[in-house]
């Protein structure tokens, strides 16, 4: 799968797996395959980032390997760790045929086949097909540490394994990148990428979200959601619903045999959209009929 | 990935390259911190999506030129009026320049312009000082009009004596919080658990014969801390010894983050991390406007509890919450934020100037909100007390126990008394 030769082209990529994108996303993930460089996108959980990097391995026919972010990711998680075990029999075995030549053993123990490879090493060690989409989630939850790691790795695709040497990607992997801001990213990884701020979708393309994803929610109940969730996240909340929530709310509604929003259904799924209590707690029995009264009323403003 | 290099030779030929080079300096003056490579990248992207389309155009410019979800606002503004006409915002971010950066140039602008320099590019500047897109118009206004007449506090009016004591003795002082156990581990002598790599590096070595464990320890990190300063009039006396102290912490180490409070909030974590404690301060003026004025502390908890509290809380902070609790709005909502506060950090240390009065009691409303959730109420007026809270950090604090509040009424007795 070639990769795309213009804007449009990326758009029509992401439209063919299922994902709508909006033209400005397409335009940085288009750079960025064009100008080569890692595309960093943030924004508030649950709006799709994620999503994208498996839309763009998924449309470009390549693997997809997702490095998970948390505190304290270390080298032997992220890139690389010795079998140690199958080691430690290799060395037994040795010993027991007797007459080791000590020298060759070390050799023969620290190769490739002793060699567990994690998603940075297996996104950068050669392979047969075309380079994999790699992408680097929720960057925010590393610590400082990792983030310089990372910088030395985007600067070069390059791992070096004491024991073995430098492992270099033949042709350097896609690089995606995602952080929910729960800090802010060095510069320095930042400056590298191509960088876009995903917002939440406005009503007319979260709509065609839920028609692709939700397919069985009926025409009316689908408008009646997204406008719902619209109207929500007018409100000045802790968390707004992203559209991993409405897609959720949009299956539970489904599950309940609904075809149109009533207060008591929208008190009873509250939870599915809303995470923090006092959201749930802003959110009474009659502030949820208005909002279902106005949405009925005016109908999706597209 | 495309594996031609040869972009930079292919750029495109005319005035547009040129052009971009200028729009990227006009952003820099704006506040954008963009170096010459990303001209360059600019130019290729925009070689890359072509010219035919306006929106594809900018898109391509904001996705090489911002790195910053706050620089988006002003990158817009710029893109629209300097794709319209170049020539314009060039002129306008250099008349501006004076006022905004302090620095002198050419003051060329008339009245008529200066009042639409004010409406194109106070907003965003406005918008990416306090990270808050809310109230951006509003506080444009208001920072702009009447700049003059805001209670801006000049720090020159220090006394030598006063300066010099403060530096001394805080420029000095540390805050050491506990290091914290992280998931991360490096080679010990004696640790928690075996490291095999080098205990396997050393079995080679033995060859045969029985090779010794090598071990590996968690490293330890103290948590990032955030401190929330009250400056409101009442505190007004403490403000400037409290800011040295603020400048010292912040240049100490990694994860600090300052927010100033009155009447709204004010990060100015960036302003105190120039070395220099004179230029720091100076810029951390220049930053507030609410000063010496009212406190309310309700609204600005849960403007930090909103906005603030999942960027800056995620690994574990620990808060300072520096005020007097003394509060415009009665405690209203005071007691909904502090809790929501309390839970969201590992620790929440509340540091009162007025703590040192004999005889202090928990009358007012804001004090009373404030009080059963905090896990440390302390006193800070001088600089034995700032020391003494140096110390007591340094402490590893016990578990926190679910009759907190309990707890804080018991301790009540002992404020009565002095301390350190």
């Amino acid at each position: 799968m070639p990769l795309p030769a213009t804007v449009d082209e990326t758009l029509a990529l992401f439209e063919a797996q299922g994902y709508v994108a909006e033209r400005r996303l397409a335009t940085a993930a288009f750079l960025a395959l064009r100008l080569a460089r890692p595309l960093f996108l943030e924004g508030e959980a649950g709006v799709g980032k994620t999503e994208t990097a498996k839309a763009l391995a998924s449309g470009l026919r390549r693997n997809l390997v997702r490095l998970q972010c948390y505190e304290g990711l270390d080298t032997a998680s992220a890139v690389y760790e010795w079998n140690y075990p199958r080691q430690m029999i290799e060395i037994r075995l040795a010993e027991a045929a007797g007459g080791i030549e000590r020298e060759t053993l070390a050799h023969d123990i620290f190769t490739t086949r002793f060699l567990l490879k994690r998603p940075l090493l297996e996104a950068l060690a050669p392979h047969d097909g075309r380079a994999p989409v790699l992408l680097i989630d929720e960057l925010d939850r590393a610590d400082e540490p990792f983030e310089a790691y990372l910088l030395e790795i985007l600067a070069e695709y390059q791992v070096t394994i004491p024991e073995l040497g430098a492992i270099r990607a033949s042709e350097p992997p896609i690089v995606v990148i995602t952080s929910n801001r729960t800090r802010e990213i060095h510069d320095a990884i930042k400056r590298r990428c191509l960088y876009h701020w995903v917002d939440f979708p406005d009503a007319r393309r979260e709509l065609e979200i839920v028609r692709r994803r939700c397919p069985s929610a009926p025409e009316a109940l689908a408008r009646e959601i997204v406008a719902f969730t619209q109207a929500l996240r007018e409100r000045d909340l802790y968390k707004s619903p992203g559209i991993a929530e409405t897609l959720d709310w949009a299956e539970a509604l489904v599950a309940l045999d609904r075809v149109a929003l009533d207060p008591q259904t929208v008190a009873d799924t509250i939870g599915v959209l809303l995470k923090y209590q006092d959201d749930v707690g802003a959110i009474t029995p009659d502030v949820a009929a208005a909002l279902v009264a106005r949405v009925q009323a005016e109908g999706i403003r597209l | 990935m495309i594996g031609d290099a040869g972009f930079s030779t292919r750029l495109p030929k005319g005035r547009l390259p040129e052009n971009v080079v200028h729009f990227v300096r006009a952003l820099r003056a704006c506040g954008l911190p963009l170096g010459p490579a990303k001209a360059i990248d600019a130019i290729a992207a925009v070689a890359a999506v072509g010219v035919t389309n306006k929106a594809d155009f900018r898109d391509a410019l904001a996705a090489t030129l911002v790195s910053k979800h706050e620089h988006l606002a002003v990158f817009e503004q710029a893109f629209e009026l300097f794709w319209r006409n170049p020539r314009l915002l060039e002129k306008l971010v250099a008349s501006l320049l004076p006022r905004v950066h302090g620095r002198t140039g050419h003051e060329e602008r008339g009245p008529e312009l200066a009042a639409r320099v004010a409406q194109a590019l106070l907003p965003p500047r406005a918008m990416r000082d306090t990270g808050d897109t809310d109230e951006v118009e509003l506080d444009a206004a208001f920072t702009f009009s009447s700049r003059e007449i805001l209670q801006q506090k000049d720090f020159a009016t220090m006394t030598a004596a006063e300066l010099a004591e403060a530096r001394d003795a805080i420029a000095r002082l540390r805050l050491p919080l506990p290091a914290w156990p992280v998931r991360r581990s490096r080679a010990a002598r004696r640790g928690e658990a075996v490291d095999l790599r080098a205990t396997l590096r050393g079995m080679m070595g033995a060859a045969g014969a029985a090779a010794p464990l090598a071990w590996r320890r968690r490293e330890r990190r103290p948590p990032p801390l955030v401190v929330l300063c009250d400056i409101s009039g009442s505190m007004d006396r403490y403000a400037r010894m409290l800011l040295h102290f603020l400048h010292a912490i912040t240049n100490d180490r990694h994860r600090v983050h300052v927010l100033l409070f009155g009447t709204r909030l004010t990060p100015i974590t960036r302003h105190l991390r120039h070395r220099d404690v004179d230029v720091a301060l100076a810029r951390v003026a220049g930053a507030v406007s609410d000063w010496a004025g009212g406190t309310r502390i309700g609204a600005c908890l849960a403007e930090f509890n909103r906005r603030w509290s999942r960027r800056l809380l995620a690994q574990n902070a620990v808060v300072l919450l520096i005020s007097d609790g003394l509060d415009a709005d009665a405690g209203e909502g005071l007691a909904f934020e502090a809790e929501r506060l309390a839970k969201s950090c590992r620790r929440l240390v509340w540091l009162n100037p007025l703590l040192r009065y004999e005889g202090f009691e928990a009358k007012p409303a804001g004090i009373r909100a404030l009080l059963p959730w905090v896990d440390d109420f302390r006193a800070v007026h001088n600089l034995d007390s700032l020391r003494a809270l140096a110390v007591a950090l340094a402490a590893e604090p016990g578990p926190r126990s679910p009759g907190r509040a309990r707890h804080r009424r018991s301790a009540m007795h002992d404020f009565r008394r002095p301390r350190a």
